[in-house]
C-alpha cells in the first residue's frame, strides 16, 4: 500500500500510526532518528541536519537540529498517544560524504550530529537499540510502523534490516 | 539580508552569473571531450531544505559529486555533479580507452574524475572573477559517488546553520538531443551573493 507512504524531508519530523511507513531519501551527514513506541505501533522519524540549536545563529526551524528536532517529535508522537517510557531509538546516517583535506568543521558533521543525538536521547532515557551510523555513503531509510523495522538501503554496501 | 528579499533583477545577475561560469566550464568540458557541450539556461533555486533532496531526478539517483570549497573573496561551495555514465565516458576518455568500456573505479580513474572537476569548476570560478573584478578561487576538490540526495545535502548542511533556505545557481550540460550529462552548482553563502551582486553594480 503506497498511500501508507510519508516522506520526511530534510529539517523535518512527521510520525504515524500502524500501517504508516516513514521514508527519507538519500541521508547523508543528516541523521535519522527513529522512534517507536513497542505498545500502541507508533512511529517516528526526524531527519536532522546539525548538531546543537544553540550553536546555529538561525534556530526557528525545531525540526533541523539534533535536540530541538527529538523534543519536537515527541511532542508530535505523544499527540498521537505515544509515552515516553514505550519509546526506543534506531540512527541511521551521520556519514561523510567527502573527505576533505582541509580542517573545516565539515569534516566531522555527520559524527557530530550522531554524538549529539545519543547524547539527547540517553538525557531523555530513551535506550538506542540498533544503529547503522558514519562511514563515507549515503542511506535511504524506511520505518515500518507493523514491527518497527528499521531498511537501510545504500548504493554498493547493501541493504539490511536494523 | 534575507533570501526571500531577492527581486528578479537580483535573481537575472544571478543567472547571468551562472551563465558566464557555466559557458566556460561547457567549453572546457568540450574540449576534454571532444564533443559538443551544451548548456540550459541556468536556474535559481531558491529551496527549503525538504526540497532539497528532489533535485537531480530524484534523491537516490547514483551521481559522481565533485565538491570544492569556494576561497577569496566570496565562500561557499561549487558542486559539480555528473550522471555516472557521462563519469565514465569521461574518464575512458581521458585514460585512452573505448568510451563505453565498463568503468571501474580505482586509485587512478577516480584522480582522472577529481582532475576533471579541477579543471571545470576552474574555469567556471576564473570566469566569474574576471566578470565581477573579485578574488575568487577553488580550494582541493573532493569526490563523492553516490545518491544525488545525500551528495547535495552537505553543502545545504552548511547554509542550515544561518538560514532556512538555500540558493543555488544550477546549470544543467547537455550532450546530443537533449542528455543532461552533467549538473553545476554554485552555492554560494549569504554574505557572498550579496557580495557577487554588489560586484556588478545591482545592489542598491
Amino acid at each position: 500500500m503506497t498511500d501508507n507512504i510519508i516522506k520526511v524531508g530534510m529539517a523535518d519530523v512527521n510520525c504515524t500510526k500502524h500501517p504508516g511507513v516513514l521514508v527519507t531519501l538519500g541521508l547523508g551527514s543528516c541523521v535519522g532518528i527513529a522512534l517507536y513506541d513497542i505498545k500502541i505501533k507508533t512511529i517516528g522519524l526526524a531527519h536532522i541536519m546539525l548538531p546543537w540549536s544553540h550553536q546555529a545563529k538561525n534556530n526557528a526551524n525545531r525540526a533541523k537540529f539534533a535536540d530541538t528536532g527529538i523534543l519536537l517529535l515527541l511532542e508530535k508522537m505523544s499527540e498521537a498517544g505515544a509515552s515516553l517510557k514505550n519509546i526506543v531509538a534506531k540512527l541511521a546516517g551521520g556519514a561523510q560524504m567527502f573527505s576533505f583535506s582541509g580542517n573545516s568543521d565539515m569534516i566531522r558533521i555527520g559524527q557530530r550530529n550522531v554524538e549529539a543525538t545519543k547524547e539527547v536521547l540517553q538525557q531523555l532515557r530513551i535506550p538506542v537499540i540498533s544503529e547503522d551510523t558514519g562511514g563515507n555513503y549515503g542511506r535511504t531509510i524506511e520505518f515500518y510502523s507493523e514491527d518497527g523495522r528499521l531498511m537501510i538501503k545504500t548504493i554498493g554496501h547493501g541493504i539490511k534490516y536494523i | 539580508m534575507d533570501l526571500s528579499l531577492l527581486n528578479s533583477f537580483h535573481l537575472d545577475v544571478l543567472k547571468e552569473i551562472g551563465n558566464i561560469g557555466a559557458g566556460n566550464a561547457a567549453t572546457a568540458l568540450a574540449k576534454l571531450l571532444n564533443k559538443k557541450v551544451d548548456m540550459k539556461v541556468p536556474q535559481i533555486r531558491i529551496m527549503g531544505f525538504s526540497e532539497v533532496n528532489e533535485v537531480l531526478g530524484g534523491a537516490e539517483t547514483p551521481v559522481v559529486g565533485i565538491l570544492l570549497s569556494v576561497l577569496g573573496d566570496i565562500s561557499g561551495y561549487i558542486l559539480f555533479v555528473l550522471e555516472q555514465s557521462a563519469a565514465n565516458t569521461l574518464v575512458n576518455i581521458l585514460m585512452s580507452k573505448k568510451p563505453d568500456e565498463e568503468l571501474e573505479y580505482n586509485e587512478i580513474t577516480l584522480s582522472a574524475l577529481k582532475e576533471v572537476g579541477n579543471i571545470l569548476t576552474s574555469s567556471y570560478l576564473s570566469a566569474l572573477s574576471t566578470l565581477t573584478g573579485l578574488n575568487i578561487k577553488p580550494d582541493v576538490p573532493a569526490l563523492a559517488i553516490d545518491m544525488a540526495g545525500a551528495i547535495l545535502s552537505v553543502p545545504a548542511i552548511e547554509f542550515g546553520k544561518t538560514t532556512d533556505t538555500v540558493l543555488y545557481i544550477e546549470t544543467e550540460f547537455i550532450e546530443g538531443e537533449d542528455r543532461v550529462i552533467g549538473d553545476f552548482f554554485l552555492v554560494p553563502d549569504t554574505e557572498s551573493y550579496i557580495r557577487l551582486l554588489d560586484s556588478l553594480g545591482a545592489m542598491c
